[in-house]
């Protein structure tokens, strides 16, 4: 039985339609192809120096020599910060008192922990001259010998994995259920170290006057970062004004500020001036997060007629030797698949390496392409097509949990895209098809899943006297295409057209939008947003209603619709009245209110929330070559209410693009020696260029979900990859019959024997 | 050692004072001229942000010395639009969400400038991908650039058909 | 960077003084010597800017039929030059496959011919390498090589040469213009890169001072214009460097191979012509068994030099495809895709 759940915030002044689910262009597309959209390197404060790290070569030890006499007899080189001179903090960089608070490498001692850590900044008056100093360094060290993959130090259990999720979780006999199955699959899949590698690297722009701090840095967190900032430096946030309007993508390493941007606010501490600071590309490889490498056991249990009798999915992990980010790989066995049997448990060591971090789909996507690699290979060990036997074993309730869905429309996902994709026609075994030139081809499929998350959020609604309205958030548009999507909730929720009202976000001294992570941005922030509207439309409301000289006078009963700047009487829209007559009459320059987001725990304790979809992929693989390529990506996604279905779709096939990116390309490479990454850099560490993108589509089921949030928004951002990785390697698989269990798959893995 | 050069950027001479021949032809857009349209993604040529044309031609600004520049015509992103009228490249960009982040655009439109005007391409969209392969995008945005290159290659084919009609 | 002094001469001659003092190097586009000054791969003391030498930017058609590239052209100028492209088609399409059209209009064939390796611990200026630094060691030797070389290696360098280019010109015989103090030489491709041996650091046979100011292609080489391909095996699409790669040009007449010339990239510290092999297919009929002979005997004395045993096989199987989609004839227009296995090859062939 489901319990009834109240719908407290049910929307009941806007008529949604208007702008929410319309395909507006992007409204920051203007300033962004121009070249005018300012991002926080762009910046350039009277009087700025520049500020260039130095970084360690080795992976574990100390300093014992840095030459700042070099660097600083270097022409135009104004100061260096090492550990001996650098501002005091308030706070020590190690202290941790929750577990969104890393430890960050700020000079705080001579201690090396790995490859890339800052170990001194250079300030210089020109870039060429900060870059040459930090050069000139020429660091000596004591080394001992780095802890580099995942057998090279003691494992343990974490205390929790990803952000509070348990280690382990059981439900059912899992080890009955192996034993009572008539298939088994006992595999273990590996997946690499990966790097966000935004395309704009982390920079900050900081001045300081007196005790107040103005900063310029991408964040996906305005308040958090706000926040941390305040502590280390001992000052009051409101002192601290951070712009934020563009990111050059964040993926999760913008979430929390990182070590080098509080580095570019001691240096400029330091010298009294304000100072930008750039990280270099390979820089990006150490102190700014990362995606941890995984291995996976997996073993699943079916019966003779496919259905699963067990799932066990075991992650292996690594975190740093100095703090914890532990990647919850194995949580994606919790809401796939119905299992009476399902066990999902981790382990950990700690190696020498920056702290992993939130990388787009964490856990997600590294469980997504273990676990629909093995649904794959049970599906074949069962001799069903793979579609069939995902479908054979729908979960209708969330399997870890019991919970019902709160909406699943994953059943409607896989028929639209399996008949978009043709899938009817594989055939069950690989190594089938070819293309006219002889190169082998094979259909892999993905089911896609994110959990449909709600933080919380706040937002301010203004209707001023002329009748336009402004909304204000400190959100932050990273691509997922803010700007617009709020402004299409705000300009609902107060009835107006997007032309009369002004949005405002990306600064701290807004209301705390939250962060812009576990793709739940739109939610969390939009349902702010939407109730900061209604909250002020129900104050004109109050207004009018009780006005004996408006039209509206005595409506309260029948209630009000605004639309287009007026509240209209809800049953008689011949009656109704501006929101400027309404300001007007009762004296006011402006009205405004506030609006709240948080999770509802009725429905939260009730429900089971995700959003689902389905992915199918063609590759292509020469034979005798080994080199593949992804030649066509269909995937249909439910994810409750679309803001904006142009910018959705973009959102959608950057996670696949991803995903595809997962299963052949993008891995760091690291030298077990040094701990260093060998292929620091864009033209090694591969991501997917223009043309290794296929063809695409993603269709969206409608999913109308109540309960989620007032707005039935599920979030996008992140569902993406998962799926996509599986579909892709599941279709090498079927290309090639060569199963693949270490991602990426590379060209000698695919490679038959020579026939002589 | 100072360098006296002189550039034409986006049609406006510049001349320039050079104290350090080590400046890029990037930092001395970004950092000295504060035409900051275009971006620094990797430094190192490997992923052309930092595309400008350079005497009609895509190149990596990041990996040219300013220096060795003296004399050339340079557009940058700064200079591609009249006011508010937009190139056709860049409204087919935003017709087709051909940008998430929006670090990588300018380079994009640049380099799609370039590709149009070498014309080698055509409009097979295979020739196009490739032809845009030098422009990384982690958004993931390629589906809409491509749809938006052949785009705004067609009409500015029409409106030169137009013209010499 | 370290700072230098900047030069730009006038004249080859002033060029040539200016770059004999010790730690100058010359710079053309820049492409690949400032990425190696960011890294801190190199630091020369002093830049001599050819870029204004007059008359190094010129494709001249000699009277003999050869052609003679000026050290300045641009690799996109070359690759797009209709009488070049057609003449010598697996050279168009190989600087067409390297990597992306920014580069390709501002690198030059002069500095190709210069490009430095992309073994991982040659840029990292934190490992031994013979390379960079004589005498360090080589940390390529126990570390991540899957993709270093399996032929010419030596103990002191397992690295492999990254030019696309590089590759058909050793193939079809190109020379080497070199001006220097001592006046004009000339030195074939393939003897102009030098195999690693214990002296990695000396990868060409230019001495201080010395400038490459031309490239010539003997009339020769024209006449495999109707079988002759590059393919290219990397790890993504485009914009990659080769795992492995292979130029093959046939003279077909009567149905049998009259003359082949065949060469490797992705595979040695410098573009490997594989002369046996093409002993072997000359006076054959072009077919499996052929190139596949031919495959084997320009492997024969391939060894892995650390964990890229596939590299040998795989090599073979691009001499292979290349042999077979040179033998079917030159697509008349290079693929959309240049060099990849994935190019359709539908379509006119050339000469057809």
């Amino acid at each position: 039985m489901v319990p009834e759940i109240s719908l407290t915030q049910s929307p009941s002044h806007s008529r949604h339609g208007s702008n929410i689910g319309q395909p507006l262009t992007r409204r920051d597309g203007i300033l962004k192809v121009k070249g005018e959209a300012r991002y926080a390197a762009d910046n350039h404060p009277p009087g700025m120096l520049y500020a260039v790290l130095a970084v360690s070569h080795i992976a574990r030890g100390r300093v014992s020599f840095l030459d700042v006499r070099a660097a600083k007899s270097h022409p135009g080189v104004v100061d260096v910060m090492t550990p001996a001179n650098k501002p005091p903090l308030a706070e020590d960089p190690d202290a941790k008192t929750n577990p969104f608070m890393f430890r960050l490498d700020l000079l705080q001692n001579d201690l090396v922990r790995y490859a890339n850590q800052p170990i001194a900044v250079v300030i210089a008056e020109t870039l060429e001259a900060a870059t040459e100093g930090a050069a000139l360094l020429s660091p000596r060290y004591e080394t001992q010998p780095p802890r580099v993959g995942l057998d090279s130090n003691e494992s343990f259990v974490p205390p929790a994995v990803g952000v509070g999720n348990p280690s382990e979780l059981r439900r059912g006999d899992v080890e009955a259920g192996l034993a009572a199955a008539s298939r088994q699959i006992d595999a273990t899949y590996e997946t690499p170290t990966q790097y966000h590698n935004a395309m704009e690297p982390h920079a900050i722009v900081a001045a300081w006057d007196g005790d107040a701090l103005s900063i310029d840095t991408p964040s996906q967190g305005l308040a958090m970062a706000q926040g941390r900032i305040a502590g280390l430096f001992g000052i009051s946030p409101e002192n601290i004004h951070i712009r934020s309007p563009f990111l050059g993508g964040g993926f999760g390493s913008k979430g929390l500020i990182a070590g080098p941007q509080i580095l570019g606010i001691m240096a400029a501490r330091l010298v009294g001036k304000p100072v930008k600071l750039v990280l270099r590309r390979e820089q990006m490889y150490g102190p700014v997060g990362h995606r941890a490498p995984t291995r996976q056991r997996i073993r699943i249990g079916a019966d003779n007629a496919g259905a699963l009798t067990a799932i066990d999915h075991h992650a292996k992990t690594v975190s740093s030797s100095f703090d914890d980010f532990f990647e919850p790989a194995a949580d994606a066995s919790h809401t796939l698949y119905a299992s009476p049997a399902i066990a999902t448990s981790h382990e950990a060591i700690r190696v020498d390496t920056g702290t992993p971090l939130f990388m787009r789909a964490p856990g997600e996507a590294t469980g997504s392409i273990a676990l629909e690699s093995a649904i794959d290979e049970a599906a074949w060990a069962c001799g069903m097509d793979p579609l069939a036997f995902r479908i054979r074993n729908y979960a209708e309730v969330e399997p870890i949990s019991g919970k019902p869905f709160s909406s699943k429309a994953l059943r409607e996902c896989y028929r639209q895209g399996a008949e978009r994709f043709g899938w009817s026609q594989r055939p069950l075994t690989p190594r089938q098809l070819r293309d006219e030139a002889g190169l082998l081809v094979g259909w892999g499929m993905g089911t896609a899943t994110f959990p449909a998350l709600m933080f919380q959020a706040e937002a301010r609604a203004v209707i001023r006297s002329d009748g336009s309205g402004v909304m204000e958030t400190g959100a932050h548009d990273m691509g997922q295409g803010a700007w617009t999507a709020f402004a299409q909730i705000a300009a609902d929720s107060l009835g107006l057209d997007l032309a009369q009202m002004e949005f405002k976000a990306g600064t701290s001294d807004l209301p705390d939008a939250g962060i812009a992570g576990g793709s739940a941005h739109t939610a969390t922030a939009g349902t702010a947003i939407h109730n900061a509207g209604t909250a002020v439309i129900a104050r004109l409301e109050e207004l009018a209603t009780n006005n004996e000289r408006s039209p509206l006078f005595g409506a309260g009963n029948a209630g009000v619709i605004a639309r287009n700047g007026r509240l209209f009487r809800r049953d008689d829209e011949t009656r109704s009245e501006s929101y400027a007559d309404i300001l007007g009459h009762a004296g006011l320059t402006q009205i405004e209110a506030r609006g709240k987001s948080t999770a509802d725990p009725a429905s939260q304790s009730t429900y089971a929330m995700h959003a689902h979809g389905a992915v199918f992929a063609e590759v292509k693989v020469d034979p005798d070559l080994g080199q593949i390529r992804v030649t066509r990506l269909i995937g249909a996604f439910a994810a409750g209410r679309i803001i904006n279905p142009r910018l959705v779709r973009s959102q959608i096939f950057g996670g696949m693009i991803w995903g595809m990116s997962f299963a052949l390309h993008e891995q760091a490479v690291m030298d077990r020696r040094s701990g260093r990454t060998l292929n620091a850099n864009l033209a090694e560490y591969h991501i997917p260029v223009n043309a290794d993108v296929p063809p695409m589509e993603a269709l969206m089921i409608d999913e109308h979900d109540p309960y989620v949030n007032a707005l039935g928004i599920k979030g996008v951002g992140e569902i993406g990859i998962t799926g996509s990785a599986g579909a892709v390697a599941n279709a090498v698989w079927h290309a090639t019959g060569i199963r693949v269990r270490r991602f990426p798959i590379r060209i000698e893995d695919v490679l038959t024997p020579d026939p002589h | 050692m100072s360098f006296s050069i002189s550039l034409t950027v986006n049609g406006v001479r510049r001349d320039v004072e050079l104290e350090d021949p080590r400046v890029t032809l990037l930092d001395l857009l970004r950092e000295r001229l504060y035409l900051t349209g275009t971006k620094k993604g990797c430094d190192r040529g490997q992923c052309g942000a930092c595309t400008v044309l350079v005497d009609g031609r895509r190149i990596n600004s990041c990996l040219a010395l300013a220096v060795s520049h003296d004399g050339a015509d340079v557009l940058t992103i700064e200079g591609v639009a009249r006011g508010d009228l937009l190139h056709p490249v860049q409204a087919a960009f935003i017709a087709h969400d051909g940008l998430q982040c929006g670090f990588c655009t300018p380079g994009q439109i640049m380099s799609a400038i370039g590709l149009i005007q070498e014309a080698q391409a055509g409009d097979d969209p295979e020739r196009i991908r490739e032809g845009m392969s030098g422009n990384l995008c982690r958004c993931g945005a390629y589906a809409g650039i491509t749809e938006a290159v052949l785009d705004a290659q067609k009409s500015l084919a029409e409106a030169s058909q137009r013209r010499s009609a | 960077m370290k700072n230098f002094d900047y030069v730009r001469p006038s004249t080859v001659s002033e060029a040539i003084a200016a770059a004999t003092e010790p730690d100058a190097a010359y710079l053309a586009a820049g492409t690949n010597l400032l990425d190696l000054m960011k890294g801190g791969v190199v630091h020369p003391n002093r830049l001599v800017d050819v870029t204004r030498l007059p008359g190094l930017d010129r494709i001249e058609h000699l009277p003999d039929g050869g052609v003679r590239i000026g050290a300045l052209v641009r690799n996109a100028d070359l690759a797009h030059d209709p009488d070049f492209a057609r003449s010598y088609p697996s050279i168009a399409e190989a600087l067409l496959s390297g990597a992306s059209a920014q580069l390709r209009n501002a690198a030059t064939v002069g500095g190709n011919l210069l490009q430095r390796t992309r073994c991982s611990y040659f840029y990292d200026v934190a490992s031994a390498c013979n390379k960079r630094e004589p005498g360090s060691g080589c940390d390529a030797h126990d570390g991540e090589n899957r993709l270093h070389a399996v032929l010419g290696w030596s103990e002191a360098c397992i690295a492999t040469h990254p030019s696309d280019f590089c590759v058909p010109l050793v193939a079809l015989d190109a020379v080497v213009e070199i001006e220097g103090r001592t006046g004009r030489r000339e030195v074939a491709l393939e003897a102009f890169h030098l195999p690693p041996g214990d002296t990695p650091e000396r990868e060409n046979v230019l001495e201080p001072g010395d400038l490459i100011v031309a490239l010539r292609l003997p009339s020769e080489a024209r006449s495999f214009s109707a079988h002759a391909r590059y393919l290219k095996v990397r790890e993504r699409t485009s914009y990659a460097f080769a795992v492995v790669s292979a130029a093959a040009a046939l003279r077909i007449e009567g149905g049998a191979i009259w003359d082949a010339r065949l060469a490797l990239g992705g595979v040695a510290t410098k573009p490997w012509r594989a002369r046996a092999a093409e002993k072997i297919l000359a006076g054959c009929n072009p077919d499996l068994a052929t190139f596949r002979a031919a495959a084997e005997t320009a492997l024969a004395d391939a060894k892995p030099s650390g964990n890229n045993q596939f590299k040998i096989a795989l090599a073979r199987r691009i001499v292979v495809r290349a042999l077979t989609l040179a033998a079917a004839g030159t697509p008349r227009r290079i693929p959309a895709l240049p060099a990849s296995p994935f190019s359709s090859i539908s379509g006119a062939l050339h000469g057809a």
